[in-house]
């Protein structure tokens, strides 16, 4: 039986999720506007992941969270307003502009290590964390994610056989969106279950379904207990759906035609937020009003939010050529003109 | 000054660097029984927590490398094989060497990567012979090639105290020969090119093992009555471009041998910087000598042909005067 959970942590959870979704809707909004520069990544639909694992966790944890796993950012602290700010490419972005939604990371002091966009790198990032806590001999755990396409990059498998033999302090997820871009899992997979792979690597797996928060929230809190405890990697699957295309301009791409509306239709009866809403006033006694006062909190983030991502300046160009190197030398890097 | 091999003055930087930082590890296959020779009795005295090996998975170690250097250490990546680089292509150009920019300087990654008897070391064909220095350069990366046993152990002590990512060459052909190492620990800081050979008529640049190659054909030069000068860049990026340039003003006549490729290589780089900056003072045009653009064959006299070499320096050298 799950543990006792207190009333503020089921309400901030459904904040993050909330905030999740309005961030995705508003950001969309704001790329058509032409006020966010490059593509973006929705996760709506799959909120559920990133806010269960990310509660599961305790300060000085590590989150290795992918593209599509910003609820976990949020989750940990992230300033919604800050990431707004880098993707909209200003001064005040959590990347001071150079990384784009692609690379952010909300707060490197807060255990977020999500520069990368390279798909399936985060296991191995999250594997080297996870070492180096294991060195230093901190009791923290890696939380490190990859989804059902990078789940068949070499690397990935490559990090999670060395944690495996060194024990270290991970907990891999697995965001299974049944789409890699537009490859079904059920192509480029020949197993049923993601997680049936942990057994290859000679640690713990299993699959669960990641449209429910409190599903997630009670996976991973156990899994992390363990994995604190001294208990070697630990595999989650979390079986969720994207609604979105895998980015922001493939619903232009009207010839592209992969999945059919009873589909998504099937897994939007499902949805996240809709299901924990309801679970929130019928299982845990929450109010109809104590989440409408949310709504508001959240949608009072996302203006203020879009107020203050508007206000911070663009980089000055110059700094393009800035911040290059970390120990610098005066005649790199090179320009690539002349005077 | 006692005398000690190149590969020695490598091991002994290693190892200072590990006595005085706790935080210095080494990561790599086959690294605790030392394969290579660089880490013999390190893990006696360092421990397995410092000296790790992992499995055969190239890729995945440096990546977990770099999630250790996010996290404060300094791993050294000991390669087996130069051509591990091209496995880590990813994880080093594309992942370590962006990471500080694209995190607008929040995040560093102080990992140094160790390719010794890199080069083609002779018979050992297309997939172990690569002296892949110019592919990393390319995504800015930092790259040293000593070409001394004192060069080696001052250049690598920087190379691990420098908070970017640094690739160390140590080219095959220098690692068993020996000169004056001081047994104290110093620093040779990176993007200080030295003047192996003084000289007035003809510049070489030359880089890694060839920095000896270029001082043998000078010191017959000069018996002839010809002074060339050679400059060993040392770093090649950053690259010490101050000194080769007033070289090349003093003299110039400008020859470049490098053992890499010819196409986008190191000298067509330093011979562009040439060709933009010293124009006017240029007698000759620059002339590169560097490996052919084919793969490394196996059989002994094809392999000697396509390599950069004393002969075919000693026939530049004549073309420029």
């Amino acid at each position: 039986m799950p543990e006792k959970i207190e009333k503020s942590t089921l309400l901030s959870m459904y904040k993050n999720m909330k905030l999740t979704r309005r961030f995705d809707d508003v950001t969309i909004d704001l790329m058509n506007q032409g006020e966010i520069p490059g593509p973006l990544h929705p996760s709506i639909g799959m909120e559920a992941i990133g806010v269960g694992l990310g509660t599961a966790m305790i300060d000085g944890d590590f989150i290795c969270a992918t593209h599509r796993t910003l609820s976990a950012q949020i989750t940990r602290g992230a300033e919604i307003k800050h990431i707004l700010a880098e993707f909209m490419g200003r001064v005040d972005g959590y990347m001071s502009g150079k990384g784009g939604s692609m690379h952010i990371s909300g707060g490197l002091d807060k255990g977020m290590f999500s520069i990368d966009s390279v798909v399936g790198s985060r296991a191995g990032f999250g594997t080297g964390i996870a070492l180096a806590l294991k060195l230093s001999k901190k009791n923290n755990v890696v939380v490190a994610g990859y989804g059902d396409g990078g789940a068949n990059q070499g690397p990935v498998h490559e990090a999670m056989n060395m944690a495996a033999i060194w024990s270290l302090p991970i907990l891999y997820f697995c965001e299974n969106n049944q789409y890699a871009a537009t490859t079904s899992v059920k192509y480029s997979s020949k197993i049923e279950n993601l997680s049936q792979r942990a057994a290859a690597y000679g640690f713990s797996g299993e699959t669960i379904d990641a449209m429910n928060v409190m599903t997630v929230y009670n996976a991973a809190k156990k899994a992390i207990d363990k994995i604190r405890s001294g208990g070697g990697p630990h595999l989650i699957e979390c079986k969720a759906y994207r609604y979105r295309g895998h980015w922001s301009g493939e619903e232009l791409q009207t010839y592209i035609k992969y999945r059919d509306k009873d589909e998504i239709a099937l897994w939007k009866s499902k949805d996240p937020l809709l299901t924990f809403s309801k679970e929130l006033t019928e299982t845990y006694g929450c109010t109809q009003a104590e989440l409408q006062a949310v709504d508001k909190e959240v949608e009072d983030i996302m203006d203020e939010a879009v107020e203050f991502a508007r206000n911070s300046n663009f980089p000055e160009p110059e700094e393009a050529l800035r911040g290059m190197y970390a120990s610098p030398y005066p005649n790199i890097p090179h320009k690539g003109w002349i005077d | 000054m006692r005398e000690i091999r190149y590969l020695k003055a490598v091991s002994e930087a290693l190892n200072q660097e590990m006595e005085k930082d706790s935080s210095v590890l080494v990561i790599g296959e086959d690294v605790r029984k030392s394969a290579r020779g660089i880490t013999i009795g390190f893990v006696d005295k360092f421990g397995p927590d410092r000296v790790i090996d992992t499995p055969i998975s190239e890729q995945g170690l440096h990546e977990v490398a770099i999630g250790t250097a996010m996290m404060g250490y300094r791993p050294v990546i000991e390669y087996q094989i130069s051509e591990f680089i091209f496995f880590a292509f990813d994880q080093l150009v594309d992942q370590a060497q962006k990471f500080h920019y694209l995190s607008g300087g929040r995040v560093k990654v102080p990992i140094t990567v160790l390719v010794p008897a890199s080069g083609a070391i002779g018979a050992t064909s297309g997939q172990h012979s690569d002296h892949a220095y110019p592919y990393v350069m390319h995504g800015g990366m930092k790259v040293v090639m000593p070409s001394s046993p004192y060069d080696a152990k001052g250049l690598l002590i920087s190379a691990i105290r420098d908070d970017d990512p640094v690739v160390v060459f140590l080219p095959e052909f220098l690692m068993a020969g020996k000169g004056d190492v001081p047994e104290e620990h110093y620093t040779i800081p990176l993007g200080a090119g030295e003047i192996k050979n003084p000289g007035s008529d003809v510049t070489v640049v030359a880089t890694g093992h060839l920095v000896p190659v270029a001082i043998k054909v000078a010191k017959e030069y000069e018996k002839e009555g010809l002074s060339v000068e050679v400059i060993d860049p040392r770093t090649l990026l950053p690259l010490d471009t101050d000194m080769i340039k007033k070289s090349a003003n003093k003299t110039g006549r400008v020859a470049i041998i490098d053992d890499s490729n010819r196409t986008c290589g190191f000298a067509a780089e330093v011979s562009a910087i040439i060709a933009e900056e010293c124009f006017e003072n240029l007698k000759k045009p620059v002339i590169r000598i560097t490996r052919a653009d084919v793969p490394v064959p196996f059989s002994p006299p094809m392999e000697k042909y396509m390599l950069p070499n004393e002969a075919k320096l000693r026939h530049a050298i004549k073309k420029l005067i």
